[in-house]
C-alpha cells in the first residue's frame, strides 16, 4: 500500500502538466471547459465500433487517460445505448455490422446525436464500399459531426464533441 | 505411406525468412499434414486463390512454421471440382479457416464444420467475392440468417448471449455462454463481424500503395502488418533493404509492443479492481506516444513503414529522448511490478485464472505471446531471426503457468527486453539512407512476409500482376490460431471473469475478420 501511495505521490496530477497543443487545435483545458460549459456533468456517449481496424479505438480510449482526463470534463462512456446523448461510430460500416449499428442507433432516446470518427468513418477511408463494407457511417445513420484523421487524435475528438454541441436538432 | 516428396527440396520463395514451396497433390496434401502434425510443425495460415484466368485451376495455400524454415503447401484443384482434404483433424485452427476459405472462395474442405465464418447473410451463399469473375463493387441487401451455436444441455443449464456491441469501447464479436449458476460449461465464439472485404480490395491496386491497406488490417499492429507487406514485396523485387531502415523499422516495432504491453497491463489492472494501475500504465502509454508524435511524427506508427525503407529518419534530439525515455520506463515498470506483484487482491484475481496448459497450447498451435505464456517457445525473431534481429538477439520470453498471471508475466518480462532492443538498435544506429526505390516487379512472383508482432506472428502472402499491381494478397493474424485457445480457457471459470481473461488474450478482431 505504502508503494501504491508513493508512486501516485509521484505521479503527481498529470492533466495539469499538459503541453499547450499546436495550433489550429484549442488548448485542451479551454476545451474541456467549454464542454462541460455547454453540457453541464451529463454527456453520456455510447461507442459502436462498425467495422473499424481498432486504430480509432485506441484513440478513443486514449481519451480516458489522466491527461485528457475526459470523465473529469463530465463526460463518460456508458455501456448501453438507452443511456446515451452521443453515438461514436468508428469503422467503414461491414455489412456484418449494419443490422447492429442500426438497432443501436434506434436503442437510443432523443435527442440524440452521432459522430463518426475516423476517415473510415468520414467516407470509407482505405476500404471504400465493397461487397463487404457500406462505406460512410452517414450510408447507415444519420450522422451530425464527423471527426477525420486515421486515426485522430485525442484532442481532435474532444474538439469534435466540442463541434456536435452546436447543432442541436430542430 | 513415403513422404519422401516433404524431403524434395521445393522452391525457395522470396521472402524475409527461409520460406520453401512444395507442390503437392490431394493425397499428398493430407499425408504432409500427418508428417508435419508429427514432427509438432505448427500451421500458421491457410488461403485459397483463385487462378482460373491463368490455366483453370483454384489452389489452396498451407504454410507451416518449422523449426528453421516455413514450409508452404501448394495444391491446384481443377476449376470444376474445387474440394481438397481437410487439415482439421490436424490442425483443429484449419477448422475456421476453410470455412472463410469457402466463404470468400467456394473451395470445399471434404470434411468438418460448414457453417459460413466470414459470411453472416451479407451477400448470397452462392456469391464467392474473391473470384475474379465477381464483381468487386456489387453489393447485396444483408439477409441475416440464423447461426446455429452448439446446444448445451441438462440441468439448470442456460445460455448467454454477448455482442457483437458490447459494454467497453472494444471490436466486435458475439460470444455464446453456456452456464450453470455463475459458472461457465462452454463458450463458443462467432467472429467476422468487422469483416471488410481486404482481400478483395488489395486485387489490382498498385504494389506501391498496398502497404497502405496493409497498415489498416489490424490498426494496433500496424507496424507489423506494414512490415510484412514490405518485405514481401522487398523480397520479391531482389532489394536489400539499408540496414538503417531495419533499424527503424525494429525500433518502430519493438515500440508498438511496448505501447500494447503497457496498455494491456493498465487495462488487466482494472479489470482485476486496481484502477491504479490503469492510471499508471495509460499515462506511460500516452507519453510513448507523444514521444512518437515528437520522433515520427505521428503517435501510432500508420504508414511509417513504406516500401524500401521508412518515411523519416530519426534525428539525434528524437535518439536522446529515447533513450532517457528507456531509462523513465525501466523504472516505472520495476516499481509497478513489485506493486502488482505483491497486491494480494490482484494476484488472487490472476493467478489460476483463465488457464491454457502447454499440452493444449501445443495441441491447438498457440501463437506469440498467449503461446510464450503457455510453455510454446515461438518468437520469429529468434527462430528464424531477419534483419535487424540477426544481430540484436532477442532474449526468449517464457513461461508455463498458462493463467492471466503468466500473461501478465510475460508482457512485463517482453517490456523491459524490448527497452534492451531499442537501446541498443538506437546506440548503434548504422549510417546510410532510410528509404531507397524499389526496382519494378516482376509479374506472377509469390512473397511472403514474416514478421513477430506484439501478439505474434503475422503474415502476408503476396502475388505480383503486370504492371507493378497486387494480384493476391493474404494477410493472417495470430489470432485465428489463439481465438479457439479462449474458449477453453474460460472453462470452469465464473462469467465476471471473463473480461479479465479475454484482456489478458488481447485478441483481434478486425485482424482475424479481415
Amino acid at each position: 500500500m505504502f508503494d501504491i501511495l508513493t508512486r501516485i505521490r509521484r505521479t503527481g496530477i498529470l492533466s495539469e502538466a499538459l503541453p499547450r497543443s499546436e495550433a489550429p487545435e484549442a488548448p485542451l483545458e479551454k476545451l474541456q471547459r467549454s464542454l462541460q460549459a455547454v453540457f453541464g456533468r451529463a454527456l453520456r456517449i455510447r461507442h459502436v465500433d462498425a467495422g473499424s481496424c481498432n486504430g480509432c479505438e485506441l484513440e478513443i480510449h486514449a481519451l480516458s487517460n489522466p491527461y485528457y482526463n475526459l470523465e473529469g470534463s463530465g463526460i463518460a462512456f456508458v455501456a448501453s445505448p438507452r443511456h446515451a446523448d452521443v453515438l461514436l461510430v468508428t469503422g467503414p460500416v461491414s455489412v456484418n455490422m449494419e443490422q447492429a449499428l442500426r438497432r443501436t442507433y434506434e436503442a437510443m432516446p432523443d435527442p440524440k446525436w452521432v459522430m463518426a470518427v475516423g476517415d473510415c468513418g468520414a467516407c470509407g477511408g482505405v476500404f471504400g464500399a465493397n461487397y463487404a463494407t457500406r462505406g460512410p457511417i452517414s450510408a447507415v445513420i444519420p450522422v451530425d459531426a464527423v471527426v477525420n484523421g486515421c486515426p485522430p487524435t485525442p484532442q481532435a475528438l474532444l474538439q469534435g464533441l466540442l463541434q456536435i454541441t452546436r447543432q442541436r436538432p430542430g | 505411406m513415403s513422404t519422401d516428396f516433404l524431403e524434395r527440396e521445393g522452391t525457395r520463395l522470396p521472402a524475409n525468412v527461409a520460406v520453401r514451396r512444395v507442390l503437392v497433390d490431394a493425397a499428398q496434401w493430407s499425408q504432409s499434414a500427418q508428417s508435419l502434425r508429427d514432427l509438432d510443425a505448427c500451421l500458421l495460415a491457410l488461403w485459397g486463390a483463385d487462378d482460373r484466368d491463368v490455366d483453370g485451376m483454384f489452389r489452396i495455400f498451407a504454410a507451416f512454421l518449422l523449426p528453421d524454415h516455413v514450409l508452404l503447401l501448394q495444391h491446384a484443384m481443377p476449376a470444376a471440382t474445387p474440394v481438397y482434404p481437410s487439415l482439421a483433424g490436424w490442425f483443429p485452427v484449419a477448422d475456421r479457416l476453410q470455412r472463410a476459405v469457402y466463404d470468400l472462395l467456394g473451395l470445399q474442405p471434404d470434411a468438418g464444420d460448414r457453417r459460413p465464418w466470414l459470411r453472416h447473410g451479407g451477400w448470397p451463399d452462392d456469391h464467392f467475392p474473391l473470384r475474379r469473375d465477381s464483381d468487386s463493387t456489387q453489393t447485396f441487401p444483408v439477409e441475416p440468417a440464423p447461426y446455429s451455436f452448439v446446444p448445451v444441455s441438462g440441468d439448470g443449464v442456460h445460455e448467454i448471449a454477448v455482442g457483437p456491441v458490447h459494454a467497453g469501447t472494444i471490436e466486435p464479436g458475439h460470444f455464446r455462454f453456456s452456464v450453470v449458476g455463475e459458472k461457465v460449461l462452454r463458450l463458443e465464439a462467432r467472429l467476422g463481424y468487422t469483416h471488410k472485404g481486404i482481400a478483395k480490395r488489395f486485387e489490382g491496386l498498385p504494389l506501391a500503395e498496398g502497404h497502405h491497406l496493409a497498415a489498416r488490417i489490424c490498426g494496433d499492429s500496424t507496424v507489423a502488418f506494414s512490415w510484412a507487406y514490405c518485405a514481401a514485396l522487398e523480397s520479391i523485387t531482389d532489394t536489400e533493404l539499408p540496414r538503417r531502415a531495419a533499424s527503424l523499422r525494429a525500433l518502430a516495432l519493438e515500440r508498438e509492443r511496448l505501447a500494447n504491453h503497457l496498455g494491456d497491463l493498465g487495462a488487466l489492472g482494472n479489470d482485476a479492481g486496481l484502477a491504479f494501475g490503469l492510471v499508471q500504465f495509460s499515462s506511460l502509454k500516452e507519453q510513448l506516444l507523444r514521444l512518437n508524435q515528437e520522433a515520427f511524427g505521428k503517435r501510432y506508427l500508420f504508414d511509417y513503414l513504406v516500401p524500401g525503407g521508412v518515411v523519416t529518419d530519426l534525428g539525434m534530439h528524437a535518439i536522446r529522448a529515447m533513450l532517457d525515455e528507456a531509462t523513465m520506463l525501466e523504472q516505472a515498470v520495476a516499481t509497478l511490478r513489485t506493486i502488482y506483484d505483491d497486491h494480494a487482491g490482484l494476484q488472487d484475481r490472476f493467478r489460476d485464472a483463465g488457464q491454457v496448459s502447454p499440452e493444449l497450447a501445443r495441441a491447438h498451435g498457440a501463437l506469440g505471446l498467449a503461446g510464450r505464456a503457455s510453455g510454446t517457445a515461438q518468437d520469429v525473431r529468434i527462430d528464424l531471426p531477419w534483419p535487424p534481429y540477426d544481430w540484436l538477439r532477442p532474449r526468449r520470453v517464457l513461461r508455463f503457468g498458462g493463467d492471466v498471471a503468466a500473461r501478465v508475466l510475460v508482457r512485463f518480462d517482453e517490456i523491459i527486453e524490448s527497452l534492451r532492443l531499442c537501446r541498443s538498435l538506437l546506440e548503434t544506429l548504422p549510417a546510410g539512407p532510410s528509404l531507397i526505390t524499389l526496382p519494378t516487379a516482376a509479374t506472377g512472383r509469390l512473397g511472403l512476409g514474416l514478421i513477430e508482432g506484439w501478439r505474434g506472428p503475422v503474415l502476408i502472402a503476396l502475388e505480383t500482376a503486370a504492371d507493378n499491381r497486387v494480384r493476391r494478397c493474404h494477410a493472417h493474424d495470430p489470432s485465428w490460431q489463439n481465438w479457439p485457445l479462449v474458449e477453453y480457457a474460460i472453462h470452469g471459470n465464473i462469467v465476471p471473469d471473463f473480461p479479465l481473461i479475454n484482456k489478458s488474450f488481447n485478441l483481434a478482431y478486425s485482424g482475424h475478420d479481415g
